[in-house]
């Protein structure tokens, strides 16, 4: 029962500031909002009993990934930013698709059930990280590879570009 | 009656540990500023505070009606809820990193309620990556400040600090990362209990680990050496330049409470946490004098054992601050890229291969 009311406390606030993060003007509100959002993810990580996936979430989207957007956005003319127009000439193809995601989100939603109502969330205690490294390592282990070397070309790449080039 | 029971049960494992969590933390948030002041003062041949009660004991009460009586300004084209939400932040990120640290092993003497008191607030299995997690967020508070104050001394003093703490935390982590290795476990309480043969810091590689988690640990709290954000000849106080009354009073806080997280982390992953100090207990133990000490030291309540390790380490802050001068902005930056991270990357490394062959 409070699980539930938990859960549903973190829902609403991810729902919300998710649509915070688009509506805003203020390019530095909408990542803080997605700060938030990320938050709130975590917080649902935590009710399931999935606290090493929270504390993932929160190092490597908000202590990793978001930070970096904050820095991107803060080096933007927030002035500018604001007053820009928040559509372009492609927004009826966006919209459509958007609309169109939409209707699929819902119709899983009325087909599908939750774990929180029939399955049991993760054993209380277990952090899962040893089952998580097992799997990841046997079962998993070429995809995990393929990511990492993903990883590795996608930073090889950045080095490239921002090296300079002292023959030239 | 069950309900009853179930109530204390929750009032004795939820509500109490989080009381005296913030009553420890508030006494320490107030005194830790005059001890510093006073070590400080001592180790310059002064006398530091003198004015307020016997030798300025009463000088943190002053201090802290002096944050909440001043007024609270905030700048015209100041982002409000950016402004008046960045101290706030870093704060309660703070706090939150306190959460999961165990202030000893859950005592048995108790037997007031059927359920043991236990001395932390939370044992998360994932203790340490959760502190991990909330320093990351506590980076957003300082750019947060830093950019809504809408000065451009606090904006460089925001990223600045952005920028060490992003920094910093990879040879923290991998630090961190290589003691989860020693130890086979992210929780803390087990971290500690690992630990009850040999101390981390003289384990093989535990020096090298310790070198570089304390060095990064102090760049993490933004203190001298590497207080590059509030460089006050160049920056005035940084981020928090335009931050007054209690809203600076927060900022302080903030760092005191960093100050000892790092340090309650350093003792647990290093020092053996509140496990007592023992003379060579397995070469020399037998000798009846020595025995005698590590009964007398081992029969010093755990829980002040982890406190002394802290407060050594926070004196190991003081001292820092009266001894060295600040690193250039450049210089801070490669001593962590070109130095701390390859160091880190490779202590891990080795590390691991000990432990693969059984070495540790």
């Amino acid at each position: 029962m409070i699980n539930k009311a938990i859960f549903i406390y973190f829902a609403a606030v991810i729902l919300l500031s998710a649509v915070l993060v688009i509506t805003r003007k203020n390019p530095i509100h909408s990542v803080l909002f997605m700060l938030l959002l990320f938050f709130h993810i975590a917080g649902v990580f935590v009710v399931l009993n999935a606290e090493f996936l929270a504390a993932v979430q929160l190092i490597v989207y908000a202590g990793a990934i978001l930070i970096l957007y904050l820095f991107v956005v803060m080096l933007l003319n927030v002035e500018t930013e604001s007053k820009a127009s928040r559509a372009n000439r492609y927004w009826p193809w966006a919209a459509g698709f958007g609309l169109l995601v939409a209707a699929e989100i819902a119709l899983l939603v009325a087909r599908g059930t939750f774990p929180l109502d029939t399955a049991q969330p993760m054993r209380l205690g277990a952090s899962g990280v040893k089952e998580l490294g097992i799997v990841l390592y046997t079962r998993y282990l070429v995809p995990f590879e393929i990511a990492s070397i993903i990883l590795l070309v996608g930073l090889v790449g950045a080095v490239m570009l921002a090296k300079k080039r002292s023959s030239e | 009656m069950p309900d009853i029971y179930q109530m204390l049960n929750i009032v004795s494992s939820h509500v109490i540990p989080v009381v005296v969590l913030l009553v420890f933390l508030l006494i320490n948030m107030m005194y830790l500023p005059y001890v510093e002041r006073k070590v400080l003062a001592h180790m310059q041949s002064r006398l530091g505070p003198m004015r307020t009660g016997w030798h300025g004991l009463l000088q943190p009460i002053a201090d802290a009606v002096k944050f909440l009586m001043k007024e609270d300004v905030i700048p015209a084209k100041a982002d409000k809820w950016v402004f008046k939400i960045a101290p706030l932040i870093v704060l309660a990120m703070a706090f939150g990193a306190m959460v999961v640290i165990p202030f000893g092993p859950p005592p048995d003497s108790l037997g007031l309620l059927n359920k043991e008191a236990p001395l932390f607030v939370s044992n998360l299995n994932i203790g340490v990556l959760a502190i991990l997690a909330f320093a990351s967020v506590g980076a957003y508070g300082v750019i947060m400040a830093g950019w809504a104050s809408n000065n451009k001394y606090s904006l460089m003093g925001g990223f600045r600090s952005a920028a060490q703490m992003i920094s910093y935390e990879l040879p923290m982590a991998f630090a961190i990362i290589t003691v989860v290795l020693m130890a086979g476990s992210l929780n803390l309480s087990d971290i500690v209990k690992a630990q009850s043969e040999r101390w981390f810091i003289i384990s093989p590689v535990g020096p090298v680990v310790f070198f570089l988690y304390l060095i990064s640990g102090i760049a993490e709290t933004n203190r001298v050496p590497f207080d590059l954000p509030e460089a006050e000849s160049e920056l005035v106080a940084g981020y928090f330049t335009e931050y007054s009354g209690i809203r600076f009073g927060l900022f302080f806080m903030a760092e005191y409470t960093n100050m000892i997280v790092v340090s309650l982390l350093a003792s647990i992953m290093f020092l053996g946490g509140w496990l007592p100090v023992q003379i060579l207990p397995q070469t020399l133990g037998h000798i009846a004098p020595i025995a005698f000490i590590n009964k007398m030291l081992a029969a010093i309540p755990p829980t002040l054992w982890l406190l002394a390790k802290l407060y050594l380490f926070i004196f190991f802050y003081i001292w820092l601050r009266a001894t060295l001068p600040r690193y250039r902005y450049d210089q801070l930056m490669a001593v962590s890229w070109k130095f701390l991270l390859p160091l880190s990357l490779g202590t891990l490394l080795v590390a691991a291969g000990m432990k693969q062959m059984g070495w540790m």
